[in-house]
């Protein structure tokens, strides 16, 4: 186990821990909602905050951050009001944080040699910093479903039945999507970007099949995030591969071997 | 036995989606202890009436008034939807669903004496069987009975039901109405319904919805009125368009 003792690799395991809890809770509520579009709009478009961040020399998770809860509530307000033509906006705004992130990046001066890590992962090089950031931002997220489980039940179950039962859904929608917007910022450090997506829906997804309550899916999602992670990490460590790809192929072979799994069972 | 306190009043209700008029001038009210079939073409503003009196969609303009609220009448409106495809992929066994509306009112008891009261419901439903089942594994028939079961927890003085016998069998369809004009004995019963030759046997008014909604609360309901066969006007059956209107009638009516 001498790998444990590097510091590089403890940050890691602790950022595996902090972003399975986001993908276990947001993950979760992004399938049952369906929501998978609209959560790699929020994740892309975020992209044109961490460019901002590099131009004016902030934060990029902060920068990241704001850029994905503004673009949460722009595409709260737009899928609630022009249903018919929110996918096409969603799609319009991902490529357009992609775009402003990539102009205001070419006009920082200097070479921006951390930039793949946002795009990619870089879960073996995260700081103190961001792990003290990913950790408030957990906590935001645990608090939320703590406080408001019922009614985000009751809101993914059914909506419709939700508002007449005096729930304010579209806020709790909105409120989902915010907290997505968290989540995306919790895991560009573990897998970038361009592959969040993929945390938010395959742990999700097996852990669905095996579940019985939300509560549960939550659960079993967060324990499959955190193996499928620290197994892409070994991975990554071992092989000198990148670390967010490594944790996404672990992901992807685990996702289709339960797909096989389940179909054979159906079978039987 | 309906009396004469009016629960739901509408007036001047107008409602569109976008620049498609749906619902105009609609005055209406409901009387405690009705068994009110909502009838109507597809595309008049049945099940779009229904929503609004349960506060899912703003009108336009008018006034709703719903147990004396404005808004937000929780707890004393049930509500099972048309769509029994809620929630398909969701993890929850049934006996969730079913105290999900109760989750969300003061009216939980303890833990024991709550599954309880939740497994006499299913039971009254003949659901009792599949309630630890997820709902995804049902029939729709089934998930049907559990939307119902949902909106029956929370003891509700005023139901409305979306098509409830739309996806079951003419014996299922039957077990329904019947449990429902035993439930309009404690409550008052909405039903928005296509199933014309059912409701002169439960309802004891009548209202086609067709962009308006008139009252006429002399008339009786009967199969001619209501059977499309009898004839239609602007999509309502004729006898029930008094006055150059789409009608309400009323009847009394002993169950």
């Amino acid at each position: 186990m001498d790998i444990l003792s590097y510091g590089f690799m403890q940050n890691a395991i602790i950022a595996s821990i902090l972003a399975s809890v986001a993908c276990g809770i947001i993950g979760s509520l992004v399938v049952v909602n369906r929501i998978v579009f609209i959560s790699g709009g929020i994740a892309h478009t975020a992209y044109g905050g961490i460019g901002l961040a590099f131009f004016l020399g902030i934060s990029p998770l902060l920068g990241a951050g704001v850029f994905a809860v503004v673009a949460a509530l722009i595409m709260a307000y737009i899928t609630k009001n022009d249903k018919h033509r929110s996918d096409t906006v969603i799609g319009a705004m991902w490529a357009f944080g992609m775009a402003i992130g990539i102009i205001l990046i070419d006009l920082t001066p200097g070479y921006n040699v951390d930039l793949m890590s946002y795009l990619f992962g870089s879960i073996l090089s995260v700081p103190m910093a961001d792990l003290i950031y990913m950790g408030v931002l957990d906590g935001v997220i645990v608090l939320y479903i703590l406080k408001w489980y019922r009614q985000i039940h009751a809101v993914s179950f059914d909506a419709d039945f939700a508002t007449s039962m005096g729930v304010k859904s579209d806020l709790i929608y909105a409120s989902m999507l915010v907290m997505s917007a968290l989540a995306v910022v919790l895991l560009i450090r573990v897998v970038g970007l361009i592959l969040i997506i993929s945390m938010l829906t395959i742990p999700p997804y097996i852990a669905e099949r095996r579940s019985n309550s939300l509560k549960g899916m939550m659960i079993y999602s967060t324990i499959f995030s955190l193996i499928f992670s620290l197994v892409g990490l070994f991975m990554s460590y071992t092989f000198n591969l990148t670390s967010g790809a490594s944790i996404i192929s672990v992901s992807a072979v685990c996702f289709f071997l339960s797909i096989i799994y389940d179909r054979v069972k159906s079978i039987k | 036995m309906i009396n004469t306190e009016k629960i739901v009043t509408v007036e001047k209700l107008n409602f569109s989606y976008g620049e498609v008029k749906v619902l105009t001038d609609v005055d209406m009210s409901i009387h405690r202890g009705e068994f009110l079939a909502v009838i109507g073409p597809n595309g008049g503003g049945k099940s779009t009436l229904v929503k609004i009196l349960l506060g899912i969609l703003k009108p336009d303009s008018g006034k709703v008034s719903v147990f004396g609220k404005t808004s937000g009448a929780t707890g004393l409106i049930g509500y099972v939807p048309q769509d029994v495809s809620a929630g398909r992929g969701f993890p929850v066994t049934v006996r969730e669903v079913a105290r999900m509306g109760r989750m969300l009112t003061k009216k939980s008891l303890s833990d024991v004496s709550e599954i309880k009261f939740i497994d006499q419901i299913l039971d009254n439903l003949s659901i009792l069987n599949v309630a630890d089942k997820k709902m995804d594994d049902l029939s729709g028939g089934q998930r049907q009975r559990v939307l119902m079961a949902r909106a029956l927890a929370i003891e509700p003085e005023l139901i409305f039901l979306d098509e409830p016998a739309s996806s079951v069998d003419l014996h299922g369809q039957t077990r329904i109405y019947d449990l429902l004009a035993e439930l309009n004995k404690k409550m008052t019963v909405v039903v928005v319904s296509h199933d014309l030759t059912i409701i002169p046997k439960y309802a004891t008014s009548v209202a086609c919805v067709s962009g308006h909604v008139h009252k006429h609360d002399e008339a009786e309901v009967t199969e001619d009125m209501i059977h499309e066969s009898y004839g239609v006007v602007d999509g309502c059956p004729v006898e029930l368009v008094a006055h150059g209107h789409p009608h309400r009638v009323l009847k009394e009516h002993d169950h």
